[in-house]
């Protein structure tokens, strides 16, 4: 298997690693990076578990190549608290909304809300249920991560409008 | 001079039970530092993966695993003949049978372990595994589990074609009989149909389905051959049970094994039984003397783990002509799959099948069920249930608006006529289960009120009255759910796993000399927040603040012993062992306290977090200024330290309950469900923590949706499994998941310390006949009595058109 050389940047850090063409960046981030908070939960990119944002769109990493991610800019759920530690409103929502249990979809999750309110800085109830969409949960029956990211929402607003 | 707190600010600074506390294990789930099973990364680690078999039944001719042996990066490919040696072909179930480890001469159901390739990663091993070459020759399989003992069947089992029983559970009738269950008074049952002024009978099935945790099954073995020493990582919910068995069945004494559950990515029972791939990365381990990890991938999950449900009962009720129901009957025939390894304590082959009485006063019931193999994957789980629980009440749920119909009679009306009344408590079932407490017709009345009942049918007969008359080609439907859960397995004379060890769980607590304490567990939460509920537990009970108190559960070489979560066993049972134990930290304490204190023991009162004199109020010692003293100044006699163990064997089970209402609009010529509206009312006892219960209710229903809506996981005549994978298995996306509304009543259990009840399971319980209910409400007036789940929109449509509603 031919192996390919990959540069990008992942959570703010320029990263390098050596992979098989056929590798997927999923693995990348997984086994190689050790970057584990963007889970495998489907063989069939169904359930969202491994969402990370790629050069500002989510995507789902089990169906990009690591090669695809060349240069790329990747944002996983370990890159969204401040650099003080400070969490994320969606982070903190989350928490506040009980809107996860086993936390396996959770930081796939966070990572598509995230960018959903960069796309939709004020969604409706029903936008926030089509935007996660491509997010499953098997524990949470979705109603508690809805309000997490709708109070979220408000909360980033707020403070944009402060500012 | 600083305000004294007030009694209020101290309780609320405690953060015990009864408080909506936020959860301890969030931070770390929510910055992607969850520690899952594949999350783990030992030096040397390898990894495992199947070949599995493309057929249903067929004999295996010939294994050639040469050209897998030469791809780089392969290291061993394992065959059952590599595991005979060692007798680890075959591995115990929890059901008293075996089942292939990998497979022996014949494979049995598609999708079966065949063979087991290791390599140094997983795209080698993927690639080992495309290059194995099995040589079958295809046998006729058995798929219609009503044919299974047909005289010309072939017999599947070769391997126990002469076992006179299976597990114990007494003569087999066929070479693919497992065994016949019953239970209940069949000659009074008779009688009462006989005398019965109105019977209704009615085939229901509950369809084959998976409980799909949105994490795989996946383990990390690892064996250290200079000690002799097994380390697992896995997705286990119950590991001690794990362990024992392991110890069982390899020569591995249980002192060199631990087991190890981490971070559990949601459970629903399919990670409770002991599956091939747990076996297969020990077997690999322990000859390559380094780490083995085994992940399987959805598709692997849905078909070839633990299936649940496939019960096909045919129901009957009896009653008098103005609604009194007199006798209950259900023959049951139970689809194995090709190896028994149902999920349930080893004297209750058909689980706790004896709820089906529900929360009626049913004077006679008679039950019956008969285990068959077929061609499918092995398995029989609670998903989401205790053992045969949410089968027993879909039945006679749907039974009972089956039985009004007939009587035309409101299916409310019929059901508060015959439900168990608070006066009768504690109340004994004809089956001989002791209910623990509950005010059923009070529940079922607030539901009622709740969702503006009477109204709902004035408006569904006027949207029915507009559907007749052409104006309109929508339905609408009503469903009630009135059920009585039985959870918190449980009474270890009647209850044990692996015909071993009983049901009976455990904490162990010790408290720091700071104050600060921690406290582990025989059960494993894989989503429930055991690391914060049990902490409130503990923290009412000792005056100690929750966020003081560290929970660890999950290592078999730490914690006590338990048979693990499920069944929602973990309050009931484990929540009683905290509670235990934790008293017998507070009765220490308070000897601790009297001996600094000067006085005696009885003068002392407790008092949120301290110990008070009677009379002197102001002389007093905090919990944790006696956690101090324990470790400096005990009275002659007493042990330093303060810590307690309890093993907690409840005396019963415990009987949550509820009442659910669904209303639904079909729309009739698309086959189309619209969920307008779900009301759930639960009464789990004394509710530990709401927003936590809360949780898991919409988690629960969301389940039920997705199960009555649109899971199965079928087969074709010739046995392959139709739909599993994410692609056609449904898991409900935000966009159809309906939205919830969640009431509660409390009615603590009685025998349990604190008076809880275990609240997980019950929206599945009584979740799925809720919607069912609802989907056949919908068609009740034009003549439909029953259509199966899943109610999908072909299926409704299909039924719309059986009842010539649509051309
Ligand atoms: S792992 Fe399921 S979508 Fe990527
Ligand atoms: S929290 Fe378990 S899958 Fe979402």
């Amino acid at each position: 298997m031919a192996s390919t050389k990959v540069s990008l940047t992942v959570n703010g850090n320029e990263v390098e690693a050596e992979v098989d063409s056929r590798t997927l960046l999923i693995h990348l981030l997984r086994e190689h990076l050790n970057i584990t908070g963007p889970h495998i939960g489907c063989d069939t990119s169904h359930c969202g578990a491994c969402t990370v944002d790629l050069n500002g769109k989510s995507v789902k990493a089990c169906t990009v190549l690591a090669v695809q991610a060349q240069d790329g800019d990747v944002l996983t759920v370990e890159g969204m608290a401040a650099a003080d530690g400070t969490l994320h409103p969606l982070q903190q929502a989350f928490m506040d909304n009980h809107g996860l249990q086993c936390g396996f979809c959770t930081p796939g999750m966070l990572t598509r809300a995230h960018r959903l309110l960069q796309e939709n800085p004020n969604p409706t109830e029903e936008e926030i249920r089509w935007g996660i969409s491509g997010n499953l949960c098997r524990c949470t029956g979705y109603q508690n991560i809805v309000k997490a990211i709708s109070q979220a929402a408000a909360q980033m607003n707020m403070k944009e409008a402060a500012e | 001079m600083n305000k004294q707190p007030s009694r209020k600010e101290r309780e609320a600074a405690l953060e015990g039970i009864g408080t909506s506390r936020k959860r301890v294990e969030d931070p770390r789930f929510t910055q992607g530092k969850g520690n899952y099973v594949d999350d783990i990364k030992l030096p040397d680690m390898v990894h495992g993966d199947f070949v599995r078999s493309p057929y249903a039944h067929a004999r295996i001719k010939k294994i050639n695993t040469e050209a897998a042996l030469a791809v780089p990066g392969v290291l061993a490919v394992l065959t059952a003949d590599d595991l005979k040696p060692f007798n680890l072909h075959y591995m115990p179930t929890l059901a008293g049978d075996v089942q292939a480890v990998l497979a022996d001469e014949k494979v049995l159901y598609q999708m079966q372990e065949v063979a087991f390739v290791v390599a140094t990663d997983r795209y080698s091993a993927a690639d080992g595994v495309e290059l194995v070459e099995v040589e079958y020759e295809e046998l006729q399989p058995v798929i219609d589990p009503f044919t299974a003992m047909d005289k010309d069947a072939p017999v599947l089992r070769e391997d126990i074609k002469d076992a006179k029983e299976v597990g114990g559970h007494g003569p087999r009738k066929h070479p693919n009989h497992i065994w016949t269950w019953e239970a209940g008074d069949q000659k009074a049952t008779d009688k009462a149909f006989k005398d019965a002024d109105v019977a209704v009978e009615e085939m229901i099935s509950y369809q084959r389905c998976h409980a799909s945790p949105m994490e795989t099954a996946c383990c990390v073995a690892s064996f250290d051959k200079i000690n002799g020493a097994l380390t697992v990582w896995g997705t286990f919910q119950a590991p001690h049970v794990v362990r024992t068995v392991a110890a069982l069945i390899s020569p591995l004494p249980e002192h060199k094994i631990r087991i190890i559950a981490p971070d559990i990515g949601g459970g629903f029972g399919n990670k409770v039984g002991v599956y091939p791939g747990y076996i297969m990365a020990i077997a690999a381990t322990v000859v390559l003397g380094i780490p083995v990890k085994w992940v399987e991938d959805r598709i692997e999950n849905l078909s070839a783990t633990a299936f649940a449900r496939d019960y096909h009962m045919k129901g009957e009720l009896a009653a008098t002509k103005d609604g009194k129901i007199t006798g209950l009957r259900c023959y049951t025939l139970a689809d194995h799959g090709a190896f028994d390894a149902c999920v349930s304590a080893s004297k209750f082959p058909a689980g706790l099948f004896m709820i089906c009485t529900n929360s009626y006063d049913i004077p006679n019931a008679f039950v019956s069920v008969d285990g068959v193999y077929t061609n499918k994957t092995p398995g029989g789980v609670a998903y989401r249930c205790s053992l045969r629980v949410t089968e027993a009440i879909y039945m006679v749920e749907r039974m009972v608006d089956i039985l009004a119909q007939k009587l035309g009679m409101d299916p409310a009306e019929l059901r508060m006529k015959n439900m168990i009344t608070p006066d009768q408590f504690p109340y004994t079932t004809t089956f001989g289960l002791q209910y623990d407490s509950g005010d059923y017709p009070a529940a079922f009345k607030k539901a009622m009120k709740a969702v503006g009942y009477d109204k709902l049918r004035k408006e569904q007969a006027k949207m029915l009255e507009d559907f007749k008359a052409g104006k309109s080609r929508k339905l609408m439907g009503i469903g009630i759910s009135t059920f009585t859960e039985i959870v918190g397995a449980g009474p270890s004379r009647v209850c044990d796993l692996v015909g071993l060890v009983g049901t009976f769980d455990s904490c162990e607590v010790r408290v720091h000399p700071t104050g600060a304490a921690i406290a582990r567990f025989g059960t494993k939460s894989q989503g429930q927040a055991h690391e914060t509920t049990y902490a409130q537990i503990l923290s009412t009970e000792m005056g100690i603040p929750a966020a003081d108190i560290e929970i660890e559960e999950g290592d078999t070489d730490t914690a006590p012993y338990g048979m693990g979560t499920w069944g929602s066993r973990s309050t009931p049972v484990g929540g009683a062992a905290c509670a235990n134990a934790a008293r017998k930290v507070r009765a220490k304490a308070q000897k601790i306290a009297a001996h600094v204190m000067e006085v005696s023991e009885k003068d002392l009162e407790w008092d949120i977090d301290t110990f008070r004199v009677k009379g002197a109020p102001d002389k007093a010692m905090t919990m944790k200024e006696v956690a101090l003293a324990a470790y400096s100044n005990v009275p002659e006699g007493l042990e330093m330290g303060l810590e307690a163990v309890e093993y907690y064997d409840p005396p019963n089970f415990t009987f949550p309950y509820g009442a659910y209402i669904c209303v639904v609009e079909i729309d009739t010529d698309t086959g189309e469900t619209a969920i307008r509206s779900f009301y759930a009312l639960d009464d789990c006892g004394t509710r530990i923590n709401p927003m936590i219960i809360e949780g898991q209710v919409h988690g629960g229903l969301t389940e039920a949706f997705a199960i009555s809506m649109g899971q199965i996981i079928d087969y074709d005549e010739t046995g392959n499994v139709i739909g599993a994978s994410f692609l056609d298995y449904f898991i409900p996306t935000a966009v159809e998941t309906p939205v919830w509304t969640t009431d509660h009543t409390v009615t603590p259990c009685p025998h349990h310390p604190i008076g809880a009840k275990g609240v997980g399971e019950s929206p599945n319980v009584g979740g799925v006949p809720c919607f069912s209910n609802a989907i056949n409400d919908a068609f009740a007036a034009l003549g439909g009595v029953h259509t199966q789940m899943p109610h999908t929109a072909p299926r409704v449509w299909e039924h719309a058109k059986e009842l010539g509603l649509v051309a």
